[in-house]
């Protein structure tokens, strides 16, 4: 329940102005029952209909006379409503997922993998969730996640996939799960899938969208054909495959594997990532938008900025009209609808048609002078301030940091 | 270019993905295209199939002079003729796309057959930086137009996607005068379509915004609400040092700083 206090200035005012007619109702108010002149005993029959909130989260109304409502504070129920928990004791099976993790966290696409996992592992079963690498994740509990296997230490650290699917053998060997459910995807699901599935000998069910009945039907070719067949031990299941847990809440219960993992020698060395031009990447599909508006007044500067912090551009309709941005990089509505992974948009009011664009993004950070400006109501974090000084502050710590990140390295 | 490196790619039939005409795979022309930059006509392509079939003329079209094509039915498993005839040769790359246009185009081929030679496997090839000692330096196409260097041993099998170098065009007179080169292999009969069906593909239903409200006041507020409203953290009467150190520090905690 919420903290705020809602006044009624109006009943104030007659509390304090003892020759209001209405002056002895104020002062009984939140007693619920007192003598009457007459010496009956009076009762506030509104101040039971006022009822306190449940535990379900919904009003009741106790008309015993034991529960004293509230009534002199009217407050508004904004508090999170806690699910039932599901808990699964001893499960007569495993369904084993293997989220993406993008960025550390579950993606939406590992949410609805976790929704079809938890339809498949029905009462009896458990949703075994393998993460590998370090996370940011809080939220497996509310996915569905009955076991949570982490899979942290420095060997998995990185791109990896042999030894991950190492990993993913010895969780076989372990938990022999009814279903394997991996995301389709081309940050690592598509292929730790496929070798697993090569490396365990399964044929699985690849771009899955439905499944049904025992049968699942995924997508095949080109995109003009369905292949529908029985339910495989393996699915690699497209975005939208089911819908996400949303009604329970699961216990994530930490388990780990026994006996440990082989090491294996890498046959493929990561050399790293390679440093790509953020201007060659296309809009729509860049990680990291430094997204200009109005409210930038040294143009040469925001471009200084997106260099130094290895972002791609972006600019509101205001900033491409005035001719400060060319047209390809309006974000919006009659822009483009980019996916970033982290948004910084600075000096941008955050219009309707600005917000639609920037829906698919997981982190805003607003740079505005105008603490009140929609654009703040969206974003994550908010800095209050002249753009240019915060950009030439941005740039001096970005600098300062890559230098003294190449002097360890040396 | 590599002049001694036996390269091989693994071509298959495509489809126009609005009209269904057969065609050269856009992917496996990609993987065509890599392997004329590496070995120029050195390069051998294979397929398991028709040889009659028309479409493949497109790869010849590239420059080949000729295509090497495993007889056998649509109905055939590929992977047992086309690891039958790696075994016996001196291939030391193999490249391939990542999923076929055609049949059930599950992109598990080059899985498969990089278990069955034991080779390591590398996904999303973009561009081949170079090929010394035995050893390949790679670039892998990421996720949002990233790229990561790899280093590999040959032999190795290396699945390529839509990143790398777009696919020449098919010249008409060379199309014709190269030959498909007709070999026979045992046939092991796929045992998916026994069990599997075929269909066209349906509209996939469209995720409707689910409300999760109990009460009207709820709905309501749901219906009416901005995105995300009002739960961001908001500093207000910092510095400009201060306000950057914060977002610097949402930036490296993202992860998005390189
Ligand atoms: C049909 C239609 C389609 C549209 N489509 C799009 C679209 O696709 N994309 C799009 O972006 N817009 C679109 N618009 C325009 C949109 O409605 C807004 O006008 C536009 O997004 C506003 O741009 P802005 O935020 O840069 O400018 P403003 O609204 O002028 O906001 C500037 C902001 O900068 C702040 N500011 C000023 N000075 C400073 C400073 N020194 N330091 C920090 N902050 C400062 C101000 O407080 C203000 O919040 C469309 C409009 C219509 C009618
Ligand atoms: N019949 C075939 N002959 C040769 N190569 C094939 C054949 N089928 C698939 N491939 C290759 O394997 C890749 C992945 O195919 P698939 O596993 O069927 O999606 C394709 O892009 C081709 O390079």
């Amino acid at each position: 329940m919420s903290d705020i206090v809602r006044r009624d200035p109006r009943a104030e005012w007659i509390a304090r102005n003892r020759l209001h007619p209405l002056h002895a109702a104020q002062q009984s108010r939140g007693q619920g029952r007192w003598p009457g002149p007459d010496g009956i005993v009076r009762k506030n029959p509104h101040l039971a209909a006022a009822g306190f909130i449940g535990a379900a989260g919904l009003k009741r109304i106790d008309r015993s006379g034991v529960q004293q409502g509230s009534a002199g504070r009217r407050s508004v129920d904004r508090g999170e409503v806690q699910l039932p928990l599901h808990i699964v004791e001893q499960p007569a099976f495993y369904i084993a997922v293997a989220p993406d993790m993008v960025g550390g966290r579950l993606s939406s696409h590992d949410r609805d993998l976790l929704g079809l996992a938890r339809q498949l592992a029905g009462s009896a079963g458990a949703v075994l969730a393998v993460v590998f690498g370090e996370h940011k994740e809080s939220g497996f509990e509310g996915a569905g996640v009955d076991r949570l296997l982490l899979l942290d230490a420095a060997e998995y650290q990185g791109y990896v996939p042999e030894q991950r699917l190492l990993a993913l053998r010895a969780v076989e060997a372990r938990f022999a799960p009814r279903h394997w459910l991996l995301p389709d995807s081309r940050s690592g699901g598509g292929e730790l899938g496929r070798r697993l599935a090569a490396s365990l000998g399964e044929r699985p069910a690849t771009r899955v969208w439905q499944v049904k009945d025992g049968q699942c039907s995924g997508r095949a070719g080109a995109g003009r054909e369905d292949l529908v067949r029985p339910l495989p031990r393996l699915l690699l299941a497209a975005a939208e495959c089911a819908e996400p847990v949303g009604e329970t809440r699961h216990e994530a219960r930490p388990v780990v594997l026994e006996g440990g993992v082989a090491r294996n020698l890498p046959r493929i060395e990561n050399l790293g990532p390679v440093a790509v031009d953020p201007a060659r990447i296309p809009m729509a599909e860049a990680e990291f938008i430094l997204s200009g508006g109005n409210g930038v007044s040294d143009w040469a500067l925001f471009h200084r900025a997106a260099e130094a912090l290895g972002a791609t551009e972006g600019a509101s309709r205001v900033a491409v009209d005035n001719d400060h941005m060319p047209r390809s990089r309006q974000v919006g509505a009659t822009g483009t609808w980019v996916t970033a992974r982290v948004y910084l948009a600075v000096g941008i009011s955050g219009a309707i048609q600005h917000l639609q664009g920037i829906g698919a993004c997981d982190k805003v950070v607003a740079v505005n002078l105008d603490a009140g400006c929609d654009m703040i109501k969206r974003a994550d974090l908010s800095v209050i301030g002249d753009s240019a000084a915060i950009l030439q502050a941005l740039i001096e710590k970005v600098t300062a940091y890559r230098q003294g990140g190449s002097r360890d390295a040396a | 270019m590599q002049p001694e490196l036996n390269i091989l790619a693994l071509v298959s039939i495509g489809a126009h993905p609005a009209s269904g005409r057969l065609r050269r795979a856009e992917q496996d022309a990609r993987a065509v295209e890599l392997g004329l930059l590496l070995a120029g006509p050195r390069l051998r392509v294979l397929h398991a199939g028709d040889p009659h079939q028309e479409a493949l003329r497109g790869y010849l079209g590239m420059g080949l002079d000729e295509l090497v094509v495993l007889e056998q039915p649509a109905t055939a498993d590929a992977l047992p003729a086309v690891a039958g005839y790696l075994a016996g040769s001196d291939v030391q790359l193999v490249l391939t796309g990542s999923q076929a246009e055609t049949g059930e185009g599950s992109g598990m081929l080059p899985f498969l057959l990089a278990e069955r030679l034991g080779w390591p496997l590398v996904v999303g090839l973009a561009e081949v930086e170079s090929i010394d000692d035995g050893c390949a330096q790679l670039l892998q196409a990421l996720p949002r137009g990233q790229r990561r260097r790899l280093r590999v041993r040959l032999p190795f099998v290396a699945s390529v996607d839509s990143a790398a170098a777009v696919a020449r065009q098919s010249a008409f007179g060379p199309a014709r005068r190269g030959r498909l080169e007709p070999h026979e292999v045992e046939v092991v009969d796929d045992p998916l379509l026994g069990e599997a069906s075929l269909q066209p593909a349906r509209p996939r239903p469209k995720r409707l915004k689910v409300i999760k409200a109990k009460t009207a006041a709820e709905r309501m507020k749901a219906a009416t609400a901005k995105a995300g409203g009002g739960s961001g953290q908001v500093l207000e009467g910092l510095c400009a040092e201060r306000g950057a150190e914060a977002i610097f520090k949402l930036l490296l905690e993202e992860g998005v700083l390189r």
